[in-house]
């Protein structure tokens, strides 16, 4: 399905991660792997440091602190929020709505539009849909997209597959009415029949969380996990982006009419180094341009690598700069879907670190 | 830079892999325990260093990696000469 919008923009871009690091030479000693087989795996994959939630924080908690950030700078102003989108898929309860908890602890405007969507790491692409979507009303004139996700809280850290890639963050993006002759091109495609890829089993109303679904089971290749807990086909879901993410590009660009080369950046979910440097062999896209340094440094915190693509590689360029840039993203549903616009000129696009000193749960009952 | 592509040269590469398996009698890698998909991933790094070529994503399937002789043929089709 493909979209297109006019008069549309991102005026402000704002990522946090929690301060807490781990680091997975310090992890390995937690998998039933031999050293050298892990540092092979170090190597290829990227897998470095990446930051984590301290026990007990929710996604309200980093939602809350990033916009207060923004709020208290005057970098936004409370009165002209028209929308708020959360796209998660830890939310701090099966309901309320943590869209509505994070208004209702910000104290916002009863006059406004909140909504939880349950979307991975295609989520920042569609947040921006939906985020242009609700700008076509005339009485949204600002939407604030989140996004966010604490899945380490639902990883286990005995599973190889899962834990060392996994990140904690998220992301506050602004996006409002702009000049009517930036267009942004943008197409989205989903695929239920292939849920199970990426998957937590237990915890809904399917199969409630009991003593039993918390177990640790042994899953194969040395990895212990149980149906608590994330659950990803890796094999899967590599050769979904494989297949999926190149002609997906080809064509929005073709739609577009805008070839390979006119594009600044290709800023597209990280999973891991080596998914995307597979992607841009296959599309002849140089490195260069396609930043893949957040898994190593932060971890996968699905929708919010985008976001923290640009705040980590571009953050000063993107306040008095402009790029054509292209986006996607991949992943749970499946879903994948991609968006060609221009970035920059931003009134803030910075990283911000979640203290562990105010890591302190919130009750909202 | 030469390069061993005969059938011992790509053995070694996976004994550097998982040094405590043979590689040259089983027929099927990933089945036998040999192989699993986060080493697939580690020999198509080292395959790509090694002959300087980069086996697309789509190429990264399980039948590919089966055993000796499945793996020399997707060399082949990235032109590696055995």
């Amino acid at each position: 399905m493909n979209f297109l919008f006019h008069g549309k923009r991102i005026s402000g871009l704002l990522a946090l991660v929690p301060q807490n690091e781990a680091s997975f030479l310090e992890e390995m000693k937690n998998f039933n792997f031999p050293t050298g087989r892990s540092l092979k795996l170090k190597e290829v994959m990227g897998y470095d440091k990446h930051r984590l939630v301290q026990d007990g924080v929710c996604v309200s908690d980093l939602a809350v602190f990033a916009m207060q950030h923004l709020l208290s700078r005057g970098l936004l102003d409370r009165d002209h929020i028209d929308a708020l989108i959360l796209v998660t898929q830890s939310p701090d309860h099966l309901m309320p709505p943590t869209s509505s908890i994070i208004q209702g602890r910000l104290d916002l405007n009863h006059d406004m539009f909140c909504l939880d969507i349950n979307q991975g790491c295609a989520g920042f692409i569609v947040g921006l849909i939906e985020a242009c979507l609700l700008l076509e009303q005339p009485a949204v004139r600002k939407v604030v997209l989140i996004n966010a996700d604490v899945l380490s809280r639902k990883t286990s850290p005995r599973d190889r597959n899962s834990y060392p890639l996994i990140g904690d963050a998220a992301s506050i993006t602004v996006i409002d009415r702009s000049d009517a002759r930036d267009v942004i091109y943008a197409n989205l495609k989903m695929d239920g029949t292939r849920h199970e890829a990426l998957m937590i089993p237990a915890g809904g109303l399917r199969v409630p969380s009991d003593a039993a679904t918390a177990v640790l089971q042994d899953v194969g290749d040395g990895n212990l996990r149980a149906k608590d807990h994330l659950r990803m086909d890796g094999s899967a879901v590599f050769n979904f982006v494989q297949v999926e993410v190149p002609p997906m590009i080809e064509s929005l660009l073709g739609t577009a009419g805008v070839g390979l080369e006119a594009v600044d950046w290709f800023l597209f979910h990280q999973p891991n180094r080596f998914m995307l440097h597979k992607l841009a062999d296959k599309m002849g896209i140089p490195y260069a341009k396609m930043p893949s340094n957040i898994v190593e440094h932060f971890g996968n915190s699905s929708g919010v690598t985008i976001p923290m693509a640009i705040v980590s590689n571009l953050a000063a360029r993107m306040l008095g700069e402009r790029f054509r840039a292209c986006l996607a993203g991949f992943g749970v549903g499946l879903t994948w879907g991609s968006m060609l616009l221009s970035l920059g000129e931003m009134s803030f696009c910075e990283l911000i670190e979640y203290p562990n000193a105010g890591a302190q749960p919130q009750n909202d009952a | 830079m030469a390069h061993n592509t005969s059938m011992d040269g790509i053995a070694g590469l996976l004994r550097e892999i998982r040094p405590e398996f043979d590689f040259t009698d089983s027929r099927d890698f990933l089945a036998d325990g040999m192989l699993d998909s986060f080493d697939m991933v580690t020999l198509v790094a080292t395959l790509d260093k090694t002959y300087a070529i980069s086996i697309e994503g789509v190429d990264i399937l399980p039948e590919h990696f089966k055993n000796l002789d499945t793996i020399a043929a997707l060399l082949r089709k990235y032109k590696v000469p055995l």
